[in-house]
């Protein structure tokens, strides 16, 4: 089994300083796989996302990625170290074109391991056709993928995606989500908080699901979605399954 | 038409005072009373540095042409911009950055009201009260035409033009380096900026420096069209507030044209109404553009 690239240990985080979100939460993402974070309102998902990104304050516990302990970093530094986070909202920058935002996020990188432009456009063409547009006049799903080219411009070991598919039609959310899947297959690991649950888990190698702030439960995906007990507690009470 | 003119000329200072606060407001969204302040900083650096100048260099104290500005003069505010650019960071690094790490939005408008107020009087102080110039000389008025009667000082022609190009270096600055998208980026959205790679505390001081250097031409600017005096920051902060405003928060275009509007508005107001209603008339322009566009011309809600 390959070694973590994102290892959290004992991770209590939260926006305040007295009222933590996420409670001793540690969790493990293996290198070239996604791993998924699942769980209702208010666990936690994105909150762990944020505290690895370097945007929320985290008060006891560790974070490494590959090995190397990260926790308390700036979120700029890590974003030029091989992290690369993807928000939920607000993703791109509305403001400036689409070759502008990824001018910009490809200048994170260090000297010569940024990606070329060309060739992000090449692996999504829709954004190509329209590098000089402002960002704000895509659909949602196009910001979406212009959110993961900027995160792929600093070629990054590591993606934390938060809900890429929400407020996306179902096809676009398919398509964004098997995108995630083919970037696997090049050695990026990402970590990614779904609440379209059926999808995700059939694309993630391992799923972990929150509740309350706490990791409650783990396995590899495929065994995850066929088990009732977790439809039942975590879910709403559906099978994940099912539907 | 010499109300267009004179309104024109006001709105080129006014319109680089206003890119500097609303770039500032911007990113660190909070209304800086003190901004006018800068304006202040650079005239007076200005002058000082040009009699430093003047007196070492005897030769640079020669005219440029018609202008009555000098050679020493000219190099006054290339030096004036990059000390009043430094001694805003300076301001954020001593008072606005501790404010910001403790205090709501609502302290920092009211630490910038003390900061306008203690640099007005410490310049006053060093100063004395009374008007200074740049040029003693009187500088005589090109007649454009004779009927109507239209009349520009060759100054003021160069007022116009160096404004114009600071804006365009500074347009040019936004919209094709990395750095100008950073600083848009940061404008937008910070903790976007900052996942980016965009290093905060760097870009807030960028913004600082190119506020005050701003503001700077725009002092030493009105300097050469009117007079200085430690209060001009008090008689500038409102138009500025205002330019930025009709213009919509974060819009540096908004702020230039804002700018204009707010100047030439002051200006053709004499036609209609007595002379001293002139500094009324941002008040009202602030007023109409609320109730219209709360967000400006060209300002959008905050995301």
């Amino acid at each position: 089994m390959p070694d973590p690239i994102l290892a959290a240990e004992a991770v209590t985080a939260g926006y305040v300083p007295d009222l933590p979100i996420l409670k001793n939460v540690s969790l493990a993402a293996r290198t070239g796989q996604i791993t998924l974070i699942i769980g209702p309102n208010g666990a936690g998902k994105s909150t762990l996302i944020k505290a690895v990104a370097g945007l929320v304050h985290i008060n006891s516990g560790r974070i490494l990625v590959a090995g190397r302990e990260i926790t308390g970093q700036s979120a700029d530094r890590l974003a030029s170290n091989g992290i690369a986070y993807v928000p939920q909202n607000n993703n791109i920058f509305r403001s400036l074109t689409i070759e502008q935002n990824l001018t910009l996020a490809a200048r994170r990188a260090p000297a010569q391991t940024g990606v070329p432009l060309e060739s992000l456009y090449a692996q999504f063409p829709a954004l190509a056709d329209k590098r000089r547009d402002k960002a704000g006049t895509l659909s949602g799903g196009q910001r979406q993928f212009l959110a993961i080219a900027m995160a792929l411009a600093a070629a990054p070991r590591l993606i934390l995606m938060d809900e890429p598919s929400a407020g996306l039609s179902p096809k676009a959310a398919q398509e964004v989500l098997e995108h995630a899947r083919t970037l696997t297959a090049e050695g990026v690991s990402i970590l990614l908080v779904e609440q379209n649950v059926n999808q995700a888990m059939r694309l993630a190698d391992h799923c972990y699901i929150f509740a309350e702030g706490r990791n409650q439960l783990d396995g590899p995906a495929a065994e995850l979605l066929n088990d009732p007990v977790v439809g039942e507690i975590y879910l709403g009470g559906r099978r994940v399954g099912a539907a | 038409m010499q109300n267009l003119i004179d309104g024109i000329l006001t709105g080129s200072y006014i319109s680089l005072g206003a890119i500097g606060l609303t770039l500032v407001m911007h990113i660190l969204r909070f209304a800086n009373f003190s901004h006018a302040e800068l304006l202040s900083i650079g005239a007076y650096a200005a002058l000082v540095c040009d009699a430093l100048v003047s007196a070492l260099t005897p030769a640079f104290a020669a005219k440029l042409g018609p202008l009555s500005l000098t050679w020493s003069l000219m190099a006054a505010i290339v030096v004036s911009m990059i000390f009043t650019g430094l001694s805003a960071v300076v301001l954020d690094r001593l008072v606005f950055k501790r404010v910001r790490e403790k205090g709501a939005e609502l302290s920092m408008v009211f630490a910038s009201f003390g900061m306008a107020l203690v640099i007005r009087n410490v310049i006053g102080l060093i100063f004395g009260l009374s008007p200074e110039l740049y040029s003693k000389d009187i500088a005589f008025a090109v007649v454009l035409s004779r009927d109507p009667l239209l009349l520009v000082k060759p100054d003021q022609v160069f007022v116009l033009l160096a404004a114009l190009l600071l804006m365009l270096i500074l347009h040019l600055i936004l919209s094709r380096t990395t750095f100008g998208f950073s600083l848009r980026a940061v404008a937008e959205n910070p903790a976007l900026a900052q996942v980016n790679g965009v290093n905060l505390n760097r870009t807030i001081m960028a913004v600082w420096l190119i506020g005050g250097a701003l503001a700077a031409a725009a002092g030493v600017f009105y300097g050469l069209s009117h007079q200085i005096i430690p209060v001009m920051g008090r008689d500038l902060v409102l138009p500025i507030f205002a330019a930025t405003i009709v213009g919509g928060i974060g819009s540096v275009y908004g702020a230039v044209l804002g700018g204009f509007i707010v100047g030439i508005a002051a200006n053709m107001s004499v036609l209609v109404l007595p002379a001293g209603y002139t500094p009324s008339i941002p008040f009202l322009l602030i007023l109409a553009v609320l109730i219209m566009r709360p967000h400006g011309l060209f300002g959008e809600a905050r995301a």
